[in-house]
């Protein structure tokens, strides 16, 4: 492999592990606060997964550079997370949780469905194998985001203010990483424009059929995957402080 | 020198370890392993997780390190594979009816498309009127649901 497409390859792995990793700690927070229980179980089941999903990830680019999953979990900084923001925005409301995780759960599966045709063996076969378990997560969140649209007056407004604010952020996932374009040319990566055409094409479709209306502002763009929001730092700072407090601990 | 351990020794070996969440079954059983390399006094595991985020796979890893050791391997290598996917499909029918048996209905086929999903019977009544509480469970292979005729809530292991 030649370097540069190496260093690009590492980016890119870190950035959906990354992604996965910071989801699963924002959804952790609603177990033991979930609205129902069978909520609270199901959110604790899609953590769980999203973190199965993140090793996965990491341990692609630990083949390739050697770097220790759990020390880049538990020991970079704000600055060196490669996550999108929208996945490390407050969990807000269950109107705001359950759409977040709809927008995200949709583009996983498309990103993931194309990325199975990855010349890279490694990520074709995790991809194969991760988009096999986000079939569960997308009919969960497709069902929560057609129940809150069209139940009652308040579900119906509180997740159409997540749809205004989320939206714009939710474009970021199709911003690619620096050297993506070069991983794209070697057949290594699908092109994140048919993605994004795909998951345009079938967000508007759901959430029209559920009663919203697609915001004709669609206001804050981010980016640049090494900027952040300001809530990243008090979510590592919950996430790593166990590890932290004691980082030569060998037992848990 | 004790007589070098074969591949069939290992593989009846590893079949008796059990699932360490549904330990009425074994990992061999339930497709886990995949495969099994001896060359003398070397043995090379291959593993398949069933759900990734699975926290059983860390145990099963060293269940299967542990055994083929005990056989008299002194070197063994556990890999885990990712490709084909794991698939309930491949969980033996005897293993499904023990799950059964334990209070656990097994999953219905993977793969096909069925024109209509067949209704999942109670695993303690067989009855057929039965319905899903929760597409998520206390571990991630599974589904709640509540049998109508019986009251009896009872797991399902999910068609992965």
């Amino acid at each position: 492999m030649k370097p540069e497409v190496k260093e690009a390859l590492i980016a890119k792995l870190t950035a959906l592990a990354d992604d996965e990793v910071i989801l699963a700690q924002r959804n952790s927070e609603w177990v033991g606060h979930a609205p129902i229980l069978e909520e609270d179980i199901a959110l604790a089941n899609l953590t769980q997964d999203e973190l199965g999903h993140a090793q996965i990830w990491y341990g692609l680019r630990q083949a390739l550079d050697g770097a220790d999953p759990d020390r880049l979990v538990f020991f970079r900084e704000a600055s060196e997370f490669r996550n999108a923001e929208l996945l490390e925005l407050p969990r807000g409301d269950w109107a705001f949780t359950m759409l977040r995780q709809f927008l995200f759960d949709l583009y996983e599966s498309l990103w993931l469905e194309a990325a199975q045709r990855s010349l890279y063996p490694p990520l074709a076969q995790a991809a194969g194998k991760i988009l096999r378990e986000e079939r569960f997560h997308l009919q969960h969140s497709r069902a929560w985001v057609e129940r809150l649209g069209l139940g009652t007056e308040e579900s119906h407004r509180r997740l159409q203010e997540a749809l205004d604010f989320q939206w714009g952020y939710a474009q970021q996932l199709f911003v690619p990483i620096p050297g993506e374009a070069l991983l794209v040319a070697e057949g290594l990566l699908p092109d994140l424009e048919t993605v994004k055409a795909r998951w345009l094409e079938y967000a508007t479709q759901r959430l029209q059929q559920s009663g919203l209306k697609l915001p004709i502002n669609p206001g804050y763009q981010p980016a640049d995957r090494s900027h952040h929001t300001e809530h990243l730092w008090s979510l590592l700072a919950e996430m790593q402080s166990t590890a932290r407090w004691d980082p030569q601990a060998q037992v848990w | 020198m004790t007589a070098l351990p074969t591949s069939q020794e290992l593989w009846d070996a590893l079949a008796r370890i059990p699932d360490p969440e549904i330990p009425v079954v074994g990992v061999v059983e339930m497709g886990i392993v995949r495969e099994v390399v001896v060359e003398g006094r070397k043995a090379t595991i291959r593993m398949t997780p069933t759900f990734s985020g699975c926290p059983a796979l860390h145990l099963i890893r060293a269940q299967l390190e542990a055994t083929a050791r005990a056989l008299g391997f002194e070197e063994v290598v556990v890999e885990t594979v990712l490709s084909p996917p794991w698939t309930t499909d491949w969980i033996t029918p005897e293993a499904k009816e023990r799950l059964r048996q334990y209070g656990i209905a097994p999953p219905g086929p993977a793969s096909g498309v069925p024109l209509e999903a067949a209704p999942t019977p109670c695993p303690h009544c067989g009855s057929l009127n039965t319905s899903l509480k929760n597409a998520f469970g206390p571990t991630l292979c599974k589904a709640i649901y509540v049998c109508n005729a019986c009251q009896e809530p009872f797991e399902r292991f999910k068609a992965l």
